[in-house]
């Protein structure tokens, strides 16, 4: 017999036990959720995010790409990864300085691990969502956004849309249908990449990202 | 007269304690980390009634996992196959250490980048794949100073809690090539930092572990904040997750709330910085992310554990560490001392079952029954009862009905079960009771003023010179 055929079968010989309880999920969650209207759940989720750290700037559809420019500058980033053929990442290309070196994730990661990891100051990608819970933004990195766009640089810049918060990861998990077709990889991210390793005093930038910074986008014209 | 000198694990244990509690700075070390997470963990649960809410739900879930465990193995097999992840089942740490060094034969490995995986360190990882000629190198910072020093961690959640700054500052100049000596931990991260990065980039396989793996979708969950977890499921093109058969559940609404009771009990914080769940390896067009993902699941005695209504209870267990930061045992003596991969109150009821009671009973013994880490408990395991029941278990006649482990019966000796059922004749009979009674206090100055490891820090037992049956007699009369 196999070890799996083992292992089942000693699991199956087993006394079945008491039955158990079906975990009521959703009904915890709906008893602790509390009444808030978008712009308290905006608020909730910047909190949050300033609390992991996070750098929280407030943006519209009409002028995202200015702000960002005016922050990469400030910052004195030379590259900036953006994803191949993304909307949000071709309009920051469109509009960037000439001292910007705009770098797109056009092929696959063994073609340019090291100038990945070495030559490659910061990324911008879209967040598919956030949860104002635990102040976390959901990314499902894809074929146009790679996994390491959001690990690998030492700035992660984050363009998310206010109107895709949820109150909580059960809610995000439930309101977009994730048992239906989970990505490859799917993250939650909150802040930059930290340690307390050494005597519990916490340092950032372990071994992901040294910052965070999250553009709150909202339309042109619409009160956030 | 010669007499067989029984094989005695206390001995080793206690030894090993001695040396933690004559050491004032690793007693510093411990005590400034375990009041610091468990006031970290005290900020996350202000409200009472959420925590206990949350509890009672927690314990819901993996008694019902535990419960379906058979089938939702099997289920989480099929997912995870139809997902492209490749399923293995190990039911020793040979085994399982053997798959994995057939998969990175497969691949023609040489290097190994680890993600913190207790499960690795409970099959020895390591040195399996060392003594194969392979790499394997750890990456999370706290696992990294550790094989660095050529320990093994003393904690399941911070590894390098019994290092000062200082140490780790003298390890990184005398073995981390470049580096000086500093005592900044912002610069001593960055070392860590500059020398991991490349590692990561490198390395033709990472491994990691997995904090819960979804039945219904096939997904592998691991929480942490360092970004290295991350670094090691995506970047080497082979990612081989290794985990015990316990840590699944049904369906992934399950996971937020174990996924809050986890890092909120471990570490005091609401969620960790990444989140990573992965269902399945790179898909045609992706860019990044292994090509590869395998996942071994490792029996190692917890069958012996599920056969047991009771001890059962055991495998509830989502390895938070709370149970350790609140215990009065492990806050003095440290993780190390004892000698298991699993210290603490959970490692005093999970390791008889991996490694049997011969060599694990004494951890069972070393506890003061306070029931700080069933309070504690975010999945409720009544960690007390069990330590009670392993102790029986332990003492138990080896043929008999109480005897069920592997080990049973190994504490028992000639001396101490005759005394104990002496004893249980004497109180179970009235008669004997009285005629033993009035012997002890007649005969008080009699009593020995060593008596054993009671005197060693206390004043010796001596009967009261009357009976409370005289007491009350006198009282009466």
């Amino acid at each position: 017999m196999s070890a799996r055929d083992q292992i089942l079968a000693r699991l199956r010989a087993a006394p079945s036990g008491s039955p158990a309880t079906v975990p009521d999920v959703s009904g915890w969650y709906q008893r602790q959720r509390r009444d808030e209207d978008r712009a308290q759940r905006i608020e909730r989720l910047r909190q949050g995010l300033l609390a992991w750290r996070a750098e929280v700037h407030a943006v519209t559809s009409g002028n995202w790409t200015q702000v960002l420019l005016e922050l990469i500058a400030a910052k004195g980033l030379r590259q900036l990864l953006i994803g191949h053929d993304t909307p949000h990442g071709e309009a920051l290309a469109a509009s960037a300085p000439a001292s910007l070196e705009i770098v797109r994730y056009d092929q696959a990661v063994e073609e340019w691990k090291h100038r990945l990891f070495d030559r490659v100051d910061a990324s911008l990608t879209l967040a598919r969502s956030a949860i104002a819970e635990t102040g976390s933004l959901v990314l499902w990195p894809s074929a146009s956004e790679p996994r390491l766009m959001s690990l690998v640089p030492a700035v992660h810049i984050v363009l998310l849309d206010v109107d895709a918060i949820h109150a909580d990861f059960h809610a995000a998990i439930s309101a977009e249908g994730w048992t239906s077709g989970l990505p490859s990889n799917a993250l939650l991210i909150s802040g930059p990449s930290k340690t307390a390793d050494i005597q519990q005093t916490l340092a950032y930038g372990a071994h992901g990202p040294r910052e965070l910074v999250v553009l709150l986008r909202t339309a042109e014209g619409v009160e956030p | 007269m010669s007499r067989v000198i029984p094989i005695e694990p206390t001995a080793d244990f206690k030894a090993r304690a001695r040396g933690v509690l004559d050491d004032p700075a690793q007693r510093q070390n411990f005590r400034g980390a375990m009041d610091y997470l468990q006031s970290k963990r005290r900020a996350q649960f202000a409200d009472e009634d959420e925590l206990q809410s949350l509890r009672d739900l927690g314990q819901q879930i993996r008694r019902h996992s535990l419960a379906h465990l058979p089938r939702l193995l099997e289920q989480l097999e099929t997912r995870l196959s139809a997902n492209g992840v490749q399923v293995h089942w190990a039911q020793t740490p040979a085994e399982a250490n053997a798959i994995a060094l057939a998969i990175a034969q497969r691949a023609q490995a040489r290097r190994i980048i680890k993600g913190k995986s207790m499960v690795s360190e409970e099959i020895h990882f390591n040195r399996a794949m060392e003594d194969a000629g392979l790499e394997a190198l750890e990456s999370d910072m706290g696992e990294y100073i550790v094989q660095l020093a050529g320990e093994a961690p003393s904690h399941i959640i911070m590894p390098a809690i019994h290092k000062t700054k200082q140490e780790i500052a003298a390890l990184f100049a005398r073995e981390v090539p470049g580096a000086s000596y500093t005592e900044d931990v912002d610069a001593l991260i960055d070392i860590g930092r500059r020398v991991l990065r490349s590692k990561f980039a490198q390395a033709d396989i990472g491994l990691s572990g997995v904090n819960v793996a979804v039945a219904e979708t096939g997904t592998l969950c691991l929480v942490e904040n360092e970004g290295n977890g991350r670094m090691c499921t995506t970047v080497p093109r082979v990612h081989i997750a290794i985990t015990g058969i316990e840590k699944v559940v049904e369906k992934l609404e399950h996971v937020p709330p174990i996924l809050s009771l986890l890092t909120r009990s471990a570490t005091g914080q609401s969620v960790t910085t990444y989140v990573n769940m992965i269902s399945g390896p790179r898909r045609p067009g992706e860019k990044d992310g292994p090509q590869e993902v395998h996942l071994i699941l490792l029996d190692n005695g917890r069958t012996q554990a599920y056969a047991d209504e009771q001890l059962r209870a055991t495998l509830q267990c989502i390895r938070c560490g709370a149970c350790m930061n609140h215990c009065p045992v492990y806050a003095r003596v440290g993780g190390h001392a004892y000698g298991t991969t699993y210290p603490g109150p959970i490692g005093a009821i999970i390791s008889p079952h991996l490694q049997g009671l011969e060599s694990t009973y004494p951890l069972a013994f070393a506890s003061t029954l306070c029931g700080a880490c069933t309070e504690v408990c975010p999945v409720k395991i009544p960690i007390t009862d069990l330590l009670v029941r392993l102790r029986n278990e332990a003492q138990a006649r080896p043929d008999s009905e109480e005897a069920t482990l592997r080990g049973s019966g190994s504490a028992r000796r000639l001396k101490t079960s005759a005394t104990w059922s002496v004893w249980a004749q004497v109180y179970g009979r009235l008669g004997l009771y009285k005629l033993a009674s009035w012997f002890m206090s007649r005969g008080r100055g009699l009593s020995p003023s060593d008596q054993g490891a009671w005197t060693r820090s206390r004043t010796p037992l001596v009967p009261a010179p009357k009976r409370l049956r005289d007491l009350l007699k006198e009282r009466q009369s």
